[in-house]
This record gives structure tokens, sequence and C-alpha cells, in this order.
């Protein structure tokens, strides 16, 4: 299915300092449907070019990256197990703590 | 010349801390007189008083904010961490709407890589108290209000104390420790927190701890890795990014205090410069887990005083350089013994591994740029000007080749790649120690640092 994937806060410099990604992703690992576990495992296969370890901790994101849904957080529609459809867009951001 | 310039300049500022102290003492004795005349007045003004009628007339005739707004902020209360990029615009509308009792803490001192971002300071304050700066800044917009001074870091063992005084809180603090901190002390408290942060081309708004919405822990119950909180210095900032989100943080802060609008709780703003976009997502709420503000959190004064947000997140509160330590001493030389071996011709490659724009700010005669993340592509490009240079060399001194010394910033990229180049064999590798801010300090205070 086509989603737009964004990064900000510093993680696109993870994906050749492209922050927007438009691509075609089906449903991973057996999965019926494509869920945010199985975005985030082809994310890290085929979107992160270094540093692995600064988008993901385990098989979910590392602690200080807010992931949205469509403008949403991703705790109010299920994390890992939110499903996802055509044309969704989901945004990586990291925190930032400069002033 | 210098000791008789230096001379004046301190007689003048001698001068200048007289004149200000009379200031004060003038200003004082008009606001009574004001006061004095202002009860004395008998129209109805809704306890305005009439110079304040006349300054804030343009809050007053807004239908949504009108009379009562302008009531409510001047009989608040506003605290402002961080007197920088952020704090800058924010302390100077908080100052200009009128909001009753201002304070400021920091504990920095104005210094001139400050200027392009943080306006609320001017050249003459340079090398003195930002927290002095900003109020004297905030006194001159109005002298109508309450500036408070709190120049000191905050800490565990002055937090409650100095934010149990204020109505709202706004974070335009640096660091990740100091936000959890300044959280958990909202929290504590029931403080609303207004918190900003912005670097690079990028920023962020949100209110925590406000109207059923989450604190800073909610959102993010464990602290990032070290590595992924830039700062600043490191990053870069565009000066007026810090800005946009210093104002919006005034107005969110301005809206809680005058009671109008809806506040920024539970959602988030993401500014995005050079995109020239702005998104408002939506952001969970209070979590029940959460360990500050859930459901069964046993965070309160006691725990809050002896929590240590250092180890926390692995950061300390007041940001100093790194300064690595992963060479013995033979594989590293200071600054000015890298002078001598300029002086002297011996014959060397000096690498600078800074990033191709960092080298392109400033960087030593006959340095070659070989940024650290490109090292490993490049060590044949090194291996061959070395050869070269042996060549060169032959004849003239028996057995002396080349020798290889890297420099960066500071002197913990090189640490790294000196590591590198000895364990791939170039084992004569040296870095120079504290990189090129050390030569600045030690060797010729002429090199511009950044
Ligand atoms: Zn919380």
């Amino acid at each position: 299915m086509q989603l737009t994937l964004e990064f900000g806060g510093g993680l696109e410099l993870l994906c050749d300092s492209k922050k927007i990604h438009n691509v075609n992703v089906e449903q991973q690992n057996g999965e019926d449907k494509l869920t945010m576990k199985g975005l985030l495992s082809w994310v890290k296969t085929n979107l992160i070019k270094e540093r692995p370890e600064m988008f993901m901790k385990g098989d979910t994101v590392r602690p200080g990256v807010l992931v949205l849904v469509n403008d949403c957080d991703w705790e109010l529609s299920g994390q890992l197990s939110t499903l996802l459809e055509e044309k969704d867009v989901v945004v990586f951001i990291s925190t930032l703590h400069g002033g | 010349m210098a000791s008789e310039i230096l001379q004046q300049l301190e007689s003048l500022k001698n001068e200048k801390t007289k004149i200000e102290h009379k200031i004060s003492l003038l200003e004082a004795q008009l606001k009574d007189i004001n006061l004095q005349n202002d009860a004395a007045s008998s129209y109805l003004t809704n306890g305005l008083a009439p110079h304040m009628i006349h300054r804030y007339s343009r809050h007053l005739v807004l239908p949504s904010f009108g009379v009562q707004g302008q009531a409510n902020l001047l009989k608040s209360s506003i605290l402002v961490v961080g007197a920088g990029g952020l704090g800058a615009p924010a302390l100077l509308y908080f100052a200009a709407s009128g909001v009753g009792r201002l304070g400021i803490v920091d504990h920095d001192k104005v210094e001139l890589n400050n200027m392009h971002r943080q306006i609320i300071h001017t050249e003459a304050y340079i090398g003195q108290p930002k927290v002095k700066s900003a109020a004297a800044a905030c006194r001159s917009v109005n002298s109508s209000i309450e500036v408070v001074e709190h120049e000191e870091a905050l800490r565990t063992s002055n937090a409650l104390e100095i934010l149990s005084k204020y109505d709202i809180i706004v974070d335009a603090t640096d660091n990740a420790p100091t936000r959890y901190m300044i959280s958990d002390c909202c929290v504590v408290l029931g403080k609303p927190l207004v918190s900003g942060a912005a670097l690079g081309l990028e920023g962020q708004l949100t209110i925590y701890n406000h109207n059923g919405g989450p604190c800073y822990r909610c959102l993010f119950p464990t602290p990032p890795p070290r590595t992924a909180c830039q700062s600043c210095a490191d990053g870069g900032v565009l000066g007026v990014v810090p800005g946009i989100i210093g104002c919006l943080q005034a107005l969110e802060a301005i809206k809680i205090a005058a009671s109008v609008g809806e506040p920024l709780s539970g959602r988030m703003l993401l500014f995005d410069a050079l995109a020239a976009r702005i998104r408002v997502v939506k952001i969970r709420g209070r979590s029940l887990q959460c360990e500050a503000c859930g459901e069964n959190a046993t965070f309160n004064q006691q725990y809050f005083r002896e929590f240590d947000y250092e180890k926390f997140t692995q950061t300390p509160l007041c940001v100093p350089p790194t300064k690595l330590n992963l060479l013995p001493n033979e594989s590293r030389i200071s600054s000015n013994e890298y002078k001598e071996i300029v002086v002297n011709k011996e014959p060397h490659v000096l690498v600078d591994v800074r990033p191709a724009h960092h080298f392109k700010i400033v960087s030593l005669p006959n340095s070659l740029n070989i940024p650290l993340s490109t090292l490993e592509s490049r060590l044949p490009e090194i291996s061959s000007i070395l050869k070269k240079d042996d060549e060169e060399e032959k004849g003239l001194v028996n057995g002396s080749s080349a020798k290889l010394y890297v420099v960066c910033r500071r002197g913990n990229d090189s640490q790294r790649a000196v590591q590198y180049l000895q364990k791939m064999g170039f084992t004569s590798a040296k870095d120079i120690v504290g990189g090129l801010e050390s030569w600045a300090q030690n060797v010729d205070p002429n090199f511009p640092t950044y």
C-alpha cells in the first residue's frame, strides 16, 4: 500500500537526510494486514542507512522518538499493533532539547 | 594603550553602575507617586490604573481579551527558565504585555555567539549575567511590572522554592535533565508548564501538566540516549527559529494567564522552518502509569529533592563539552608541541577530521580535510600522501618519515580517528589534545573559534 513516511528532529539524518519518503509497503512477516510493527521492521531494513540504534531499540522506536499516524500519537491507536491503511501518513520525530 | 583604555572602561562602568542605581531609585519614587495618583482617581476603571489603560489600550479594545484578560494578566506571575534563544523573545513579550510578576532563572553569562538568537541581550552586556541583562531589558520595556532575578542554575535543591512562587512556568532551557526536572517539579507543585525546544531549523512546542494533559514523563517515560541530544553549539541553530518558538511560548502562557482561548495542551506543535510548515498533532493524555503524575505515582517534594536527574538522563545539568580520553599519552601531542613541529618545518601530514562545513569556517594552513565519517574510504589517500612526503624527504634526513597528526574542533573526534588509524596500521598517528579550541587558547589567540 502507498504510505507517506516523514522523519524529523534529526531522524532524517539516518535516511540520507531525506525527510519525506513516498513508499509502497506490503504486509510483513506473515501478518494479515500491515501494522506499525511490520512497518518499523520494513523501515529499518529499507530506509535507515546508518546508526539503526538511533531509530530503534528492540522491536520499537528508541526512547525520545514520537510516532504519529495521521497526525495522531500512536499511543492513541495501539502503538505497534496500529493497523495501517492506504495513503496513511506516518511521522517519526525525535524530541528536541535545544533552546 | 590597552591598559589606558581598560582603565577608562573600568571607571566608565563604575559611573554607569552609580547612574543605574540613581535611575532605579527615581523610578521607584515615581512608581509610588503614580500609585497614589491612581488610587485617588474617582473614575470607574475596573481596577485598572489610568496609566495602564493607556499602555494596554490595544489589549483592552480586543473583544476576546479585554479588561478581564488584561486584569488577569496583571495579577499573574510567570517564571521563565532560561534567558537564551527561547526565553529572549518570550520575556520581552511578557514584560510588554503586562505580566504582573516576571521571574527569570539563568546562571550563564552573555556571550558574543549568543547574540544572533538571544535578542534580549545587547553587546554592552557581553560578559555579564544573562539574568541581569534580560531583567534590564524587560524593565526598560515596562517599568510598571515586577521583574525578579534568579541568578542561579535550577537544581533539585532550589527548584521547588523558586517555581512555587509563580503561576505558570516556561521551559526555555537547552538540555534533557533540566527538562525532566522542571516537568517533575511542575507536577509536584501542580503548575502548568509551557515547554518549547528548537534546534537547527526545527522547533517543538506544547503545554504539559495542564487541563488533564500529559506531563513530560507521560510522553517520554525513558530518557533518550545522550547521543540523541544535540546542543545548539554542536548542531547549530538558525537564530529566528527559537525566536518563533519563544514567541509561541509567550502566546500560550499569556492565554493561560489571561484565561482566554484553547491552550495547546494534549497537542504538540511541530515547526519545520526549511519546509515552511507548521503541523499540530494530537498527543496522548495523562498516562495512568506515569511515574510522576500517574495513578500510583509516589513522586512528592521529598522524592523530587533527592532525584538524580544527571544519572537518570546520563547527562550533566550544565553541559560542559565532553572531554574524551581514549588514547595513551604517547599517542597525543599538545597544541604547543604541534606549533614547534610547524616552526621546525618537520615533515608531517595534518588531517582535520571535522565535517566539511566546519572546515569551511576556518582551518589551519596545509591541513587536509577528511571528515571522520569518510575516513574509512579515504585511507588510501592518506597512505599515498605520507609516501610522497617520505620520498621528498629521502636523502635529507636518514630514516625520517613524515608523521601523521589529526585535529578536530575540541579533541574528541580526533581521538576516535587516531584510534581507528592505529588499528588500520598508521601506528604513528597522533591527535592534537583539545583540538582547534586549544590552538586558539594556547598558541594563537587570533585563530577564530566558533
Ligand atoms: Zn506524567
